[in-house]
């Protein structure tokens, strides 16, 4: 039985994690060999496994379980190991797969079978042409980050669950900081080191209170094992027994452990208001931001709220999946609002990711358990594709500059200042289609997928059966700010596209990027790969309710999934067919691409420069560019068209709501009233306590010297001088002579017998 | 009395003839003498005749009160006996040792001998 095998799968990357640590740091090529042959072996047998598990049928009412006793707790044990179910053989069918196109395109994105260059340094980007310095040890963290992934969807249990979405926590750690020397002349522009950081602190709030919720559960329940904590007795108990909180008042168990849990949910999917980390981590290389934000971390808060979602419904009609909507579709629209006044190509990107992890908490809450499974894991596919193609556009932009820079500069500067431009603007792109096509024409399917272009790409399917989820429970408020972001959403796409790829070239590197190099061979192939799963992803979960494709289509995909909600014990029957929610998601998609289309043709095609011709403005970036000024660059950038008519929403929406503000100065008064408290708690507690304790210290000590010298001391000398006197008086007798002796014993003797004699008888 | 085993052709000896007391006079000058010598010669072959001189005072004394005592008990001869084995033990230990330290020191003073001195 394949099952059986399935502790493998997280076993494979992780060996090639530690051979690459441990013996092959040093082979570039071999190291990036051995990561791709472990996730590539874990591929096939996690599709062998998955299909199995969809051919099986009442798998989702059995999983099957492949676990042994580890933990003692009291009387008990808790047993740990891995499971299949319909939803992990779904992870399993999307993580290893993706995790694997990814892998392989960081062949070429790092440069892998290139050489060093001459001015090679750690933690920095590479020249273009040249291979990361660090290549083996970027192989060794993304295959431990795979192995965490695929861990925590075949983990039976919360804690080890915690643990994979740890060993993640600390991976994203590790990659987004991978270009840690890396410095900005900017000094507010966050640097990589720093953005992992953030990533970390910021994700560990929500796992801290995620391991609270943990606890209790564990408290309430004795026992960490999903299928312990879903039986239905055990779920009706949590619900039914209360807590008193301070200010909500009688509180459901299964309420308050499902919004703790659901914390983590919020750190790791970067929803508001834990999301300020996920845009920079932007800053690790671009196959970690697809890594991250596409196949593992982020989707892993939201499988997370999958895999509980017993819990989180627990309680009919409860608070918690209420704030799980309300927050989903919160971020879905605020962060997409965001990621229109965007110019980084990737922070676009990271902030779509923000907005569609929200499209499914929101459908999550609104119970389409199936909808967010479905949308996960076409987001999966169509992220993936949309971040490493950006990825590609960036690699030709550097290549495009390294040439024209080359063409234009002395030879001793050739080394471009990636500081001072920017190969991530999307202001500084424009006509990329002619030049990077076939990056183009997979980014352009991803992107269609992403606004949810009808009745062809992955994303339409998802998304659509999302919007009917919130359509038919009655959410008339989250059915329509969800329409509105998918209109935003297809917007900014087209914005992104226009900017990117159409017009004309609005820079230099713009005009000379190419994808001629051999690290393109390595990294086009995935994004083919992928094109095709956004696509074709959605096909197996067409509803079957659908007028006329409807008859054509099984809905496999429903049919795998349903069965897990079934099994517990909640009606998961195909929707009806609406008009509403159909009509609404064809008219956002349609509609945000035309809007964006007609507002951002003009600027692409550069017709918004005042006075200047794009062929003049050409030369006078090239003649920026060499005079090293970075202030007058910026100058030189088109006003986005929606600049001018949005006025100072624009501004805000550029600086993010000025959420990372807000922390920023949350934490620094904080950081200012703890360095005052330590102070004072310094000065007037913690000193004297110290002092006390010292002074008291040595004041015993000098009394015990004076012990020492006065006493002790003045005993043992005064006994030895008494010896030694009255050894001195007795040595006298001591002649030496024989004759003395013989003397003092006759003496002695008679002395004896003369007393002897006179005493009475 | 004390009757004697008869010897032929001797007569028979009398413990009447010499009385007890002037052995032990005897003795005890015997004995003076030798303690003096003990005490007071300086050369370490005199002292060592003084001894010899005290033991042999004692032999008189054992023989004479074996002699007047109960003679068919024969402690006092056997020890007289074992007296003079010891002193001829203690002669020749004595004599060795005065020889060895005559030879370290080229004396046999005995007031220069006082190695033992505390």
């Amino acid at each position: 039985m394949i099952f059986r095998l399935v502790w493998l799968l997280p076993l494979l990357p992780f060996v090639g994690f530690a051979l690459i640590v441990l013996f092959t740091n040093r082979n570039k090529q071999l190291s990036a060999g051995l990561a791709i042959g472990g996730i590539g072996i874990s591929w096939l047998l996690g599709w062998a496994i998955a299909f199995a598990a969809f051919k099986q049928e009442g798998l989702a009412a059995n999983p099957f379980r492949l676990s042994r006793d580890w933990l003692p707790t009291g009387s008990t044990w808790q047993a740990f190991g891995f499971a299949v179910d319909p939803l992990s053989a779904v992870m399993l069918f999307m993580v290893p797969f993706v995790c694997l196109l990814i892998f392989v395109y960081s062949v070429g994105y790092m440069g892998v079978g290139k050489s060093e260059g001459h001015h090679a340094m750690r933690g920095v980007p590479a020249e273009p042409g040249h291979v990361d310095p660090l290549s083996s040890r970027f192989f060794a963290y993304i295959a431990l980050f795979a192995c965490g992934m695929i861990g925590l969807v075949l983990a039976d249990n919360l804690i080890l669950l915690m643990v994979f979405w740890e060993l993640m926590g600390l991976c994203s750690y590790l990659l987004i900081g991978f270009w840690y020397a890396r410095k900005y002349d900017d000094p507010t522009k966050i640097t990589p080191k720093q953005a992992g950081l953030k990533a970390f602190l910021t994700t560990r709030v929500g796992d801290t209170i995620m391991l609270a919720g943990i606890v209790l559960l564990l408290v309430q329940t004795g026992s960490f094992s999903f299928s312990t904590i879903f039986q239905p007795q055990t779920l009706a108990t949590l619900a039914s027994t209360t807590v008193n909180l301070p200010v909500f008042g009688p509180t459901p168990w299964a309420t308050v452990i499902a919004i703790l849990i659901f914390c983590g949910a919020i750190g790791k999917s970067a929803q508001f208001p834990l999301h300020v980390w996920l845009p920079d981590a932007m800053e690790g290389p671009t196959p970690v931001s697809a890594l991250i934000h596409a196949a593992t971390m982020v989707s892993a808060g939201v499988y997370l709220v999958i895999r509980t979602y017993p819990l989180m419904a627990a309680v009919e009609n409860g608070a918690a999946l209420r704030l799980i909507m309300t927050i989903g579709t919160f971020t879905a629209l605020f962060a997409a609002t965001i990621a229109v006044a965007q110019n980084d190509i990737k922070k676009v990107l990271a902030y779509s990711t923000i907005s569609q992890l929200g499209f499914m908490f929101a459908a999550l809450g609104a119970g389409g358990y199936v909808a967010a499974t479905f949308h996960l894991m076409t987001h999966a596919f169509f992220k993936a594709l949309l971040f490493l193609g950006s990825g590609s556009v960036i690699h030709g932009m550097e290549h495009g500059h390294h040439e024209g820079a080359g063409r234009a500069a002395s030879p001793t500067q050739v080394r471009p200042n990636e500081e001072r431009f920017d190969p991530q603007d999307m202001r500084n792109m424009g006509g990329l289609f002619r030049r990077m096509p076939r990056t183009a024409w997979t980014f352009i399917i991803g992107g269609m997928a992403l606004s949810g272009l009808p009745f062809v790409t992955a994303g339409f399917w998802s998304k659509d059966e999302i919007l009917a989820e919130s359509f038919h429970t009655g959410h008339r408020v989250v059915f329509i700010v969800l329409a509105v972001t998918a209109l935003v959403t297809a917007f900014y796409t087209a914005r992104q596209i226009m900017m990117t790829f159409f017009g004309k070239p609005r820079t230099a590197a713009a005009e000379h990027a190419n994808e001629h190099d051999s690290a393109f061979t390595w990294m086009t192939w995935p994004l083919m790969v992928l094109a095709v799963f956004a696509i074709a992803g959605g096909w197996i979960g067409i509803s079957t309710t659908f007028p006329v494709l409807g008859v054509l289509s099984r809905n496999a995909f429903h049919h795998t999934i349903g069965a897990m909600v079934e099994a517990m014990g909640i009606a998961a029957e195909e929707l009806p067919f609406a008009a509403t929610p159909l009509l609404a998601s064809i008219v956002a998609s349609l509609g945000g691409l035309a809007l964006g289309w007609a507002v951002y043709r003009a600027y692409a095609a550069g017709r918004f420069a005042p006075g200047l011709s794009p062929l003049q403005r050409q030369e006078s970036t090239l003649h920026v560019q060499e005079s090293t000024l970075h202030v007058q660059e910026t100058t030189l950038h088109v006003p986005d068209p929606l600049e001018r008519p949005m006025g100072r929403v624009y501004g805000w929406l550029q600086k993010k709501y000025r959420i990372d503000e807000l922390y920023g100065a949350f934490v620094t008064s904080t950081l200012r009233l703890s360095n005052w408290l330590f102070r004072f708690d310094d000065v007037l507690v913690i000193d004297p306590i110290v002092d006390g304790a010292g002074r008291l210290g040595r004041r015993l000590s000098e009394l015990s010297r004076w012990s020492d010298t006065h006493i002790v001391d003045a005993a043992v000398n005064g006994v030895g001088r008494v010896i030694g006197a009255a050894g001195g008086q007795v040595r006298r007798i001591q002649t030496g002579k024989v004759q003395n002796y013989l003397l003092v014993a006759l003496v002695t003797l008679s002395v004896l017998l003369f007393a002897f004699l006179l005493m009475p008888k | 009395m004390i009757p004697l085993p008869a010897v032929e052709g001797l007569p028979l000896p009398t413990v009447e003839g010499v009385p007890l007391t002037w052995y032990l006079l005897l003795a005890a000058g015997l004995f003076c003498i030798g303690i003096v010598a003990a005490l007071a010669r300086r050369n370490a072959i005199g002292v060592l005749m003084g001894i010899e001189l005290m033991l042999n005072a004692v032999n008189i004394n054992l023989i004479a009160f074996w002699r007047y005592g109960v003679t068919s008990v024969m402690t006092g001869q056997v020890f007289a006996v074992f007296v003079i084995t010891v002193a001829a033990a203690e002669a020749a230990v004595g004599l060795a040792l005065i020889i060895g330290v005559y030879r370290q020191r080229r004396t046999v003073t005995v007031e220069d001998l006082d190695l033992m001195k505390g």
